[in-house]
């Protein structure tokens, strides 16, 4: 698979390493009522979708970067790929 | 009908004309007993030990291909219970030990060959790790065998023990571990239910369930909705995909694991071969070929089929211990979808929907657990209580803090 880096271009996907669905962005509230079991939830359930997802993949062998990448997990087809930090920052992250 | 020698010899005298199919092929009933979703190893598995252990016959295995499509044919056929967690490894004994039986309990030839499994080791710490796992392997009651680097010179003096870079220094060896005829193990236990009065629906795909009052009633299929006292999930791969169909999240992630195998070649391997620095596992099928696999892909995949530099990562591990492979030419490749689950070890459970069974998160080590589950699998349905043996195999396992982690990575899937 070639993942197309924002800002390097074409890479090879075994330059990077994956840690699994985008979702681990939004980390729970430590301090809410329920944070025992939002963070059971966030630790260990996972929707596990069949189709476009989107995932964070480290760019251990490059710029070390932190990207999403939206990509299809019945045919491995990647259709978008942002920076993490642009994504979180959508999301109201680290204002 | 029995299979025995007598029975050959009459039929090869009588033209062949006496063998028939040694499963039917039911039109499905409005209501079952026990439902069972997945026609695999591991729910053909369960329907027998039902009926056979437990006399539950109204039973019906609903598969929304042909039996044994999924991942009991596209497995690497390798049999053992070397682990070392007590959560874990009484299970795989059980499991071990229903293998050696097998063949004689189903009637059934499955090719059942304990040729022995050996996971080299190549560093100090590593023998001290291999030698507290073989201790934990006596515990359960299995078999376990330190050997030296000397005697493995000996037995195996094709390996690379003077590698530079990861020398082999010992190894411990499961003597009654080895291979099964993956197929025949579906084919064994689709018969033996069927036999029992089990009915195996081909090509009925469960497309939803009919929940009341949180009590699971009975599953939407494409041939039809169909009622169950019991509906028992058993889908490994797909997991995911049908429990959201009931509304359920699991802690798994699906993940692509590749095989390969190469040209026939002659007897070389005398059994199961394991390197112990990087990931490689070998075997030698009953027709030459070497049968070898070793990391996931490492990312979300229901595709099936993974990508190349797998092929060179595990071709690097082969050449790594047995450089003599090197000029092997690759016959096949292909890919399974893999039940990765958050710890590493399975999930044998009721849900929080009365009447719903899960089984699933065999991460990459379904196979040899295929008698095992099944007979645990049944357990639990039958008797609404864990076997003994796989009582820590819960869905609440995280929640509660009692993960089986045999190998210390944490909720990381593809590092198990």
């Amino acid at each position: 698979m070639i993942i197309d880096h924002p800002l390097l271009g074409p890479r090879d996907a075994a330059e990077f390493i994956y840690l699994g669905d985008a979702c681990l962005i939004d980390r729970p509230d430590w301090q809410a009522e329920d944070a025992a079991d939002a963070y059971h939830d966030y630790g260990y359930i996972r929707d596990n979708i069949a189709g476009p997802m989107q995932e964070l993949w480290y760019h251990e062998q490059g710029d070390r970067s932190w990207l999403v990448v939206t990509r299809d997990t019945l045919t491995h087809e990647i259709t978008a790929v942002e920076l993490a930090r642009d994504v979180a920052r959508a999301r109201g992250r680290s204002k | 009908m029995r299979y025995s020698a007598l029975r050959i010899l009459k039929e090869g005298l009588t033209g062949n004309k006496g063998w028939k199919p040694v499963w039917r092929e039911p039109e499905p009933k409005a209501e079952y007993d026990v439902i069972i979703i997945g026609g695999g190893g591991h729910g053909l598995a369960t329907a027998y030990y039902l009926a056979k252990e437990h006399g539950i016959t109204n039973v019906a295995v609903l598969e929304k291909g042909w039996i044994g499509s999924g991942n009991v044919g596209r497995n690497t056929t390798i049999i053992r219970s070397n682990y070392l967690l007590p959560g874990n490894e009484p299970f795989y004994e059980l499991s071990l030990k229903l293998w050696e039986g097998l063949e004689q309990d189903f009637n059934y030839n499955a090719m059942v060959s304990q040729r022995s499994i050996l996971n080299l080791l190549h560093s100090d710490a590593q023998r001290d790790a291999f030698i507290r796992r073989g201790n934990a392997m006596f515990l359960a009651g299995a078999d376990a065998e330190y050997a030296t680097a000397d005697q493995l010179r000996a037995e195996l003096p094709f390996l690379d023990f003077d590698n530079a870079r990861f020398p082999i220094k010992g190894g411990l060896f499961q003597r009654r571990g080895g291979t099964v005829r993956h197929d025949a193990v579906a084919w064994g236990y689709a018969r033996g239910a069927d036999s029992r009065g089990v009915d195996i629906i081909q090509n009925c795909e469960v497309t939803g369930f009919d929940i009341e009052n949180g009590v699971c009633r009975g599953v939407q299929t494409s041939r039809g909705p169909i009622r169950a006292k019991k509906v028992a999930m058993c889908v490994a791969g797909s997991s995911s995909r049908v429990a959201a169909t009931a509304g359920m999240r699991l802690p798994i992630e699906s993940h692509v694991l590749q095989a390969f195998v190469t040209e026939g070649l002659k007897p070389v391997l005398p059994g199961v071969i394991t390197f112990g620095a990087g990931h490689f596992y070998v075997s030698q099928s009953d027709k030459g070929g070497l049968v070898f696999g070793g990391d996931l892909d490492g990312y979300n995949s229901y595709a099936q089929r993974g990508n190349l530099p797998v092929v060179e990562d595990v071709a690097e591990g082969g050449m790594a211990i047995m450089p003599i492979i090197g000029r092997a030419r690759l016959l096949r490749s292909w890919g399974g979808v893999m039940d990765m689950s958050m710890d590493g070890s399975p999930y044998i459970d009721k849900t929080h929907i009365d009447g719903l069974y899960f089984n699933g998160g065999w991460c990459y080590g379904g196979f040899k657990a295929t008698p095992g589950s099944g007979w645990c699998y049944a357990h639990l349905i039958a008797k609404d209580t864990p076997h003994p043996v796989a009582a820590e195999m819960r869905l609440d396992r995280f929640k509660r803090g009692h993960m089986i982690d045999e190998k210390g990575q944490g909720n990381q899937p593809n590092l198990h």
